[in-house]
């Protein structure tokens, strides 16, 4: 068993793989960027195997790994490796007016689905049921599809309420598959059944994916001598053990913009800010609200699909360091287009035929890379680009505030130099040392978190054993995501009325984050996560 | 002058109704694939004048009724409006001519229609409110004396309810206790009338207009502007990020007040709203700048959809839109079913359009 010095953080980008390796105190010890790989383990192995190098460490002083990932974006957006699911929805006679997955891309639909059914069954509002559950004919669908399907997503009509008639589908597909992976709607999204639907079908078909990068990690931790504890980044932030990952590979998706977020901040010591992070084709702008990303409070489409699980609040400009600077019948244009990971041969900086925005940067004296010098030509245009960039990112930080009132910016990725040093409505623009990983450090700092997202009535002045109830089971599921149980706390609560509810019906959503189990410390911004409720 | 409703208009109707439901009338995702599906499955839905039928001919008012919420999660089978029809007929002993949405705002905007493919019925280019409203008698029908009675309610297991209440109150109590036993929400129809009573009795062209607000995309804060003084009367109360939010639920009905604070020309302006389900007054430094009856919609500034009271949160950038309402609601009787007081505001309504020039 490693000796619990020193944890690593990988993040899995589009164009980049970044590692960091961090001691017990939070800091930097060693940092990698190196090319993603198409298969799972090529780019993470040599980004581990860098900052093994450059740290000079031996692997066994390595006690725990934080992998976040986008296999599971890519494998939806391209329609890669997904497994064939067996649809199943229980609510009939209600609901049979929108069938499961209408309305999807037919391509992604018929790339994953083994069949659909809506089967007599569902709750009411108040945990009654809706209507007896139809065992027998949920058997006959999965005896149909039965040879073609690799999983099966169950959702009942108000499962956040009362999920008994899914967990009765679960033991059923048990009894008549065996060890089949079942996707319960309930454990994956909240209130709004199409979207939690389409969220469960989806995190069912990335069962598959979520088996081989856990595999790869595992291949390639083994061949370089690592044994630490694993886990994958969450999209809010926080992290969760392989095993709750393999059953949840969906919560992965939106993870590297978070990761950042976080990053930043523990980076440049604030637990309130506005993060900007610039990369080489876009730049994401997100909010660090008491040291987690503020979460997007509108559904999130994915591969053109609605789903209503958890994302980060981002606004997402086409700018970055790769981005084209062209002349347009003597308008100016910078991007969308990008050299993307081909800057460092094709910027004029470089020696490169190509005017990109860190060309610019470079002219303007506020990038200082590359070893060329820049045409004459290039000062006016640099100027105008920039001015550009600069008001677009102004507009878009202030579209991201909550409040009236200057916020500080933390500037990280590795096109940041590109941000002026001062930004209206920003009271200053900070600058943290190894910004460019602040997704690997995002990664290796997270804690381990639970959340419930469930509709609780309450009759008679039972308002605070709702709030009880769901503050358990949110610490249930940070447990089971790898949590210790000694240390744990609420850091977010809201609660939604209903309207058109006489009695008390309210939806209540929890977060509740707890360490890392075997005491290694997980940096915090001070006085970020750890000052208890938040109730609006 | 009848034309046909079909696939491709139905994410313009979405949008029109869900802007005219002011905030409330209901999440009209669910309702866009559910006509979606119809259309698909049963063909295109005729949509008919009043001038077009029979004075004699049956016309049914339809919609839902109960918690919009709920319908999110436990949203139709289908089958309800045939139902509503068969005890209408049955009730009535005359077959029912075509179909009419008791409330254009949100999501009872989209139900006639996907029952009406089902059943092969036209609709009727007219509704009861021009809006959304939260109660059943507030509908240009009852001000025409039209009887609510008998009104029949069906949930999506084949139950059926029929009630002769002594008045439009008794009705809207009755419905919403039977609506929380169906399980929070169920299919209704009420103030059944003959097409020459409809004449004088509902609010006509309301799905045409929802159609044409509905094909407003935005394109930059002048153009959206101009577009919607053109198309539907109305005038931008401000642009802004909504700051503030809080709300509260009493009697099974969600209440409170929003705070959008206006960016870009509009800086350092702030626009409360009052809400109770819909957007119900709109102040400014305590000077009123819109009203009930009047619409007062909250729209996505980067989409153009209309954002529901119960999905306002901190940071959204809106624009707050204000519409003038039908003509009927502005009478004595009208402002007395729904105009401020009715809502508990000691305030005398203004419309819109003077509050606007006064501004100016």
């Amino acid at each position: 068993m490693p000796t619990g010095e020193y944890r690593i953080g990988v993040d899995v980008g589009g164009t980049n793989t970044d590692a960091v390796l961090l001691d017990l105190s939070g800091e930097v010890v060693a940092k990698a960027k190196v090319p993603t790989t198409l298969d799972v383990e090529g780019g993470i192995s040599a980004a581990l195997e860098s900052v093994l190098v450059a740290s000079g460490l031996d692997a066994d002083r390595v006690s725990h790994l934080m992998l976040g990932t986008t296999h599971a974006t890519n494998a939806v957006l391209e329609r890669r490796q997904l497994g064939r699911v067996a649809v199943v929805r229980i609510g009939a006679p209600a609901t049979r007016a929108v069938r499961p997955l209408f309305g999807w891309p037919e391509p992604l639909r018929a790339a994953l689905s083994a069949g659909e059914v809506i089967v007599g069954g569902g709750m009411e509002l108040d945990g009654r049921e809706l209507a007896p559950f139809d065992v027998e004919a949920l058997r006959r669908f999965l005896a149909s599809c039965a040879s073609r399907l690799d999983a099966v997503a169950v959702t009942s009509v108000f499962a956040p309420v009362c999920a008994d008639h899914e967990l009765r589908a679960e033991e059923l597909v048990r009894a008549e598959l065996g060890d089949c992976p079942v996707s319960l709607s309930h454990r994956v999204g909240s209130m709004g059944l199409l979207e939690r639907e389409n969220a469960t079908v989806l995190n069912a078909a990335l069962q598959g994916v979520a088996e081989r990068v856990v595999d790869g990690l595992q291949r390639a931790l083994h061949t370089l001598g690592l044994d630490p504890v694993p886990y994958f980044a969450q999209n809010d932030g926080t992290l969760m053990s392989l095993d709750y990952a393999r059953r949840f590979p969906i919560l992965t998706i939106g993870s590297g913009p978070a990761n950042s977020i976080r990053g930043a901040a523990l980076l440049a010591g604030v637990a309130d800010a506005i993060v900007v992070d610039v990369g080489g084709t876009s730049t994401d702008i997100g909010v660090v609200a008491r040291g987690f990303p503020r979460e997007s409070s509108q559904g999130v489409e994915i591969g053109g699909v609605r789903t209503n699980f958890r994302m980060p609040d981002l606004i997402t400009l086409a700018l970055g360091g790769g981005s084209l600077v062209v002349s347009e019948d003597g308008r100016l244009r910078v991007g969308p287009e990008s050299v993307g990971f081909a800057l460092p041969e094709k910027g004029l900086v470089f020696g490169g035929q190509t005017f990109t925005l860190t060309d610019a940067g470079v002219a303007r004296g506020r990038m200082h890379l590359g070893s060329e010098r820049l045409p004459a030509w290039c000062a006016g245009p640099a100027g105008e680009a920039l001015a550009r960039v600069d008001a677009e990112v102004t507009a878009a930080i202030d579209r991201m505030k909550l409040r009236r009132g200057d916020r500080p910016v933390v500037a990280v990725g590795g096109g940041s130099e590109l941000l002026p040093d001062e930004i209206p409505g920003a009271t200053e623009v900070l600058r943290p040392p190894h910004f460019d990983v602040a997704n690997a450090v995002g990664a290796a700092t997270g804690a381990v978190s639970g959340q419930v997202d469930r509709v609780y009535r309450f009759p008679s002045g039972g308002r605070e054993q709702a709030l009880e109830a769901a503050k358990e089971e949110a610490g249930r599921q940070a447990v089971l995501a790898g949590a210790d149980p000694g240390g744990l706390s609420v850091v977010e609560l809201e609660e939604i009325p209903l309207a058109y509810l006489p009695g008390g019906a309210v939806r209540l959503r929890v977060k509740v984050i707890g360490p890392l189990p075997d005491g290694a410390s997980t940096s915090v911004p001070s006085g970020s996560c750890r000052e208890g409720e938040r109730s609006r | 002058m009848s034309r046909l409703i079909a696939a491709g208009d139905v994410e313009d109707l979405a949008r029109g109704c869900a802007l005219l439901g002011a905030g409330g009338g209901g999440d009209t995702s669910v309702g866009r694939l559910m006509m979606l599906q119809a259309i698909g499955d049963f063909g295109p839905v005729t949509l008919v004048g009043v001038d077009e039928l029979d004075p004699d001919a049956l016309v049914m008012p339809c919609g839902m009724v109960g918690a919009p919420t709920v319908a999110t999660e436990k949203f139709e089978s289908g089958d309800e409006g045939a139902r509503l029809r068969q005890e209408v007929e049955r009730l009535r002993g005359e077959p029912v001519a075509c179909l009419m949405p008791a409330e254009i705002g949100g999501s009872n905007g989209l139900l006639p229609f996907v029952w009406a493919a089902r059943l092969s019925l036209p609709v009727l280019d007219a509704d009861g409110m021009g809006r959304a409203f939260p109660e059943i008698p507030q509908v240009a029908m009852h001000l025409a004396g039209i009887s609510p009675s008998p009104a029949v309610m069906t949930d999506e297991r084949g139950n059926v309810a029929v009630f002769r209440a002594c008045s439009g109150a008794w009705l809207e109590r009755l419905e919403r206790a039977t609506a929380v036993e169906f399980g929070g929400s169920a299919a209704s129809t009420e103030y059944c009338m003959t097409a020459g009573e409809a004449r004088r009795a509902a609010i006509h062209g309301s799905v045409t207009r929802a159609l044409g607000i509905g094909k407003l995309r935005l394109g930059g804060e002048g153009n959206l502007v101009d577009e919607l003084v053109i198309r539907a009367g109305g005038f931008i109360l401000l642009f802004g990020k909504v700051a503030d939010v809080e709300r509260r639920t009493s009697g099974g009905f969600v209440r409170g007040s929003v705070v959008v604070e206006g960016t870009g020309s509009d800086a350092g302006r702030l626009l409360r709203l009052e809400l109770q389900n819909e957007n119900l007054v709109a102040f400014e430094g305590g000077e009123l700048r819109a009203c009930v009856p009047d619409l007062i919609s909250v729209v996505d500034v980067e989409t153009g959809d209309a954002i529901s009271t119960e999905r306002l949160r901190y940071g959204q950038r809106v624009a707050v839109l204000g519409l003038p309402c039908d003509p009927l609601w502005r009478t004595e009787g009208g402002l007395g079913l729904v105009g401020p007081r009715a809502f508990g505001y000691d305030l005398d309504y203004q419309p819109i359009e003077e509050l606007v020039d006064a501004d100016r």
